[in-house]
């Protein structure tokens, strides 16, 4: 049984089908990236896992349960945590507070958060910047705190969307990295990637999508040569050449 | 953080015996309605300042406080000290309809859904005339002829807000409070749940302006539906005293409430009568330039800019040598 199942997956927004049903599974322990060009509905699938919106036709199933309709705070609590794309710190809380706030997930009192706390942003290489406000954080720190407010959450299954974007190539090698290491403690990891090099770096397997729909589904090896993705990247000629 | 416990135990010694050196009647009252304002601007605080729910609507809360204090001794003909723990509970009752209500919406439209909230309810109050007497309002006998009892409950009802409300912010409460007020959606994500938690911060807020809405009425006797659930005397008035003193901050309330129930008197009074009467008519004007001074020079209030207020007087004795 695949840890996460995304079954026929539809969104519409008004006119627009924006995810057409998809369909793919992350095993327990991999990491399956998500590729696709701007607009494919690769955030909107993630918006849909996590119940930011509500899903159009299909099913989520976490360990061969339906999560579908669950309250976003309800499937953290179940193990499927998020980071955002465009990185949502607590701007006017510390770095420290930002990943205490989300460690008390799973433990009550506020000296085993803050143990939790100091535990992911060793983790991240944060540890320097704990007593920082967020919003005094660059961007590649910010996507840092973004894992770290994750891993506090002691997840099982982590979505990570874009973690890389925006980074320069110093701390795109620390990203790919810290992903790695996350790997090794036992999470899962479904990552949206526009970065080649990081996606065909990390994923075990890449499933390609475009305009909503799947076209592509194979080892980053398999989906990089396959025709369908080369045109929906760079157009109709280089996939015949 | 040594300095700050000496001034915070000075300020604390003062408070105890400051009706014993100041005899006055007059500014026994000044501090008591002070001290009352300190509760209710913190409450507020909590909600509004820790939680980033602004509330346009503390009337409501401050209003069901009074009248069930009210109620208990018209309608009851019980002792309306009652009112403090009844009046904390009812207007929790009164907060889950309104955060029920309200909470669907954010920001800016959830202000304005609680500024609406406050004028509904100060209608009901006012036609509702079997149970609240309408405009006549509801007139009891005072228990104590002195002030001393009423200054030091209202201390105490001071104090236990500022000091609950601390408590609370160290705990994962606190912490959820603030998370939702940075980043909503963030919070979600991380698991928390965000309106229940707004709607703890709501009870609360309201449990303890209720309290201070029936001292109100033991300590004033005599409530109307216009000044108890005024939106300009105590709704608007619960967020210049937040903001003055600097919201998000422990003690910025207290300090609000003192310099807003003294610049309300000052005006109010005419500068103690030594200015013209027609003074007293501009107060809800100087309110109104208050607020603008306050944002523009200190938007982070009186304690929360502490720093800058110190740096620039510091530089006018230099700059006055």
């Amino acid at each position: 049984m695949a840890l996460l199942e995304i079954n026929g997956l539809v969104k519409v927004f008004g006119g627009l089908r924006a995810v057409d049903a998809v369909t793919f599974h992350v095993e327990q322990g991999e990491i399956l990236g998500l590729i696709g060009p701007n607009g494919s509905g690769k955030t909107t699938i993630f918006n849909c896992i996590s119940n930011f919106f509500p899903i159009t036709a299909g099913d989520v199933l976490f360990k061969g349960k339906s999560i579908k309709g669950l309250k976003t705070h309800r499937i953290c609590h179940l193990g499927i945590v998020r980071t955002f794309q465009v990185v949502k710190p607590l701007a006017r809380m510390t770095v420290l507070d930002n990943v205490t706030a989300s460690a008390f997930c799973r433990v009550g009192s506020l000296k085993e958060a803050k143990d939790e706390a100091y535990k992911a942003l060793d983790f991240c290489n944060l540890s320097s910047e704990k007593d920082k406000l967020a919003k005094s954080m660059p961007i590649g720190g910010r996507k840092r705190l973004e894992i770290a407010r994750a891993l506090a959450t002691k997840p099982e299954l982590l979505l990570l969307d874009e973690t890389a974007a925006g980074l320069n190539p110093s701390e795109l090698d620390e990203a790919i990295e810290l992903i790695q290491r996350i790997r090794e403690t036992g999470i899962t990891i479904l990552i949206v990637e526009h970065i080649m090099k990081v996606i065909m770096t990390i994923s075990d397997r890449i499933h390609a999508i475009n305009f909503g729909q799947t076209i592509a589904e194979g080892t980053p090896q398999e989906v990089a040569n396959n025709p369908a993705v080369i045109e929906a990247y760079l157009g109709e000629e280089y996939a015949q050449g | 953080m040594r300095t700050r416990n000496i001034v915070l135990i000075v300020l604390g010694i003062i408070a105890l015996v400051f009706p014993l050196v100041v005899r006055s009647d007059y500014y026994q009252h000044l501090v008591i309605i002070a001290l009352m304002w300190v509760a209710i601007g913190s409450a507020w605080n909590l909600l509004a300042g820790y939680t980033g729910q602004v509330s346009f609507g503390h009337a409501i809360f401050f209003g069901t406080g009074a009248y069930t204090a009210g109620i208990c001794a018209t309608k009851l003909g019980i002792s309306a000290w009652w009112g403090m723990a009844f009046g904390g509970i009812m207007a929790m009752i009164f907060a889950l309809f309104v955060g029920w209500v309200c909470f669907r919406l954010r920001g800016p439209y959830f202000a304005l859904a609680t500024l609406a909230g406050g004028e509904i309810i100060r209608l009901i109050a006012t036609n509702w005339e079997s149970l609240t007497g309408g405009m006549v309002g509801i007139l009891i006998i005072q228990t104590f002829r002195s002030k001393l009892p009423y200054y030091y409950i209202a201390l105490v009802l001071a104090f236990l807000c500022i000091f609950v409300i601390y408590l609370v912010m160290k705990t994962k409460w606190g912490y959820y409070f603030i998370s939702i007020r940075e980043d909503q959606d963030a919070a979600e994500s991380l698991g928390i749940n965000t309106t229940l938690y707004k709607n703890v911060s709501l009870l609360i807020s309201a449990f303890f302006t209720g309290m201070a809405g029936a001292f109100y009425m033991n300590y004033m006797a005599f409530i109307d539906p216009h000044v108890v659930f005024s939106l300009h005397y105590i709704s608007i008035m619960a967020i210049l005293v937040g903001i003055v003193g600097g919201v998000a901050t422990t003690m910025g309330p207290a300090v609000g409430a003192f310099v807003m129930v003294g610049v309300q008197e000052t005006f109010r009074s005419a500068f103690f009568g030594l200015a013209p009467k027609w003074v007293s008519q501009a107060h809800a004007l100087v309110f109104g330039l208050l607020v603008i001074f306050v944002i523009m020079f200190l938007a982070n209030g009186i304690l929360g800019d502490w720093e800058k207020i110190k740096r620039r007087l510091f530089r006018i004795k230099v700059s006055s040598s």
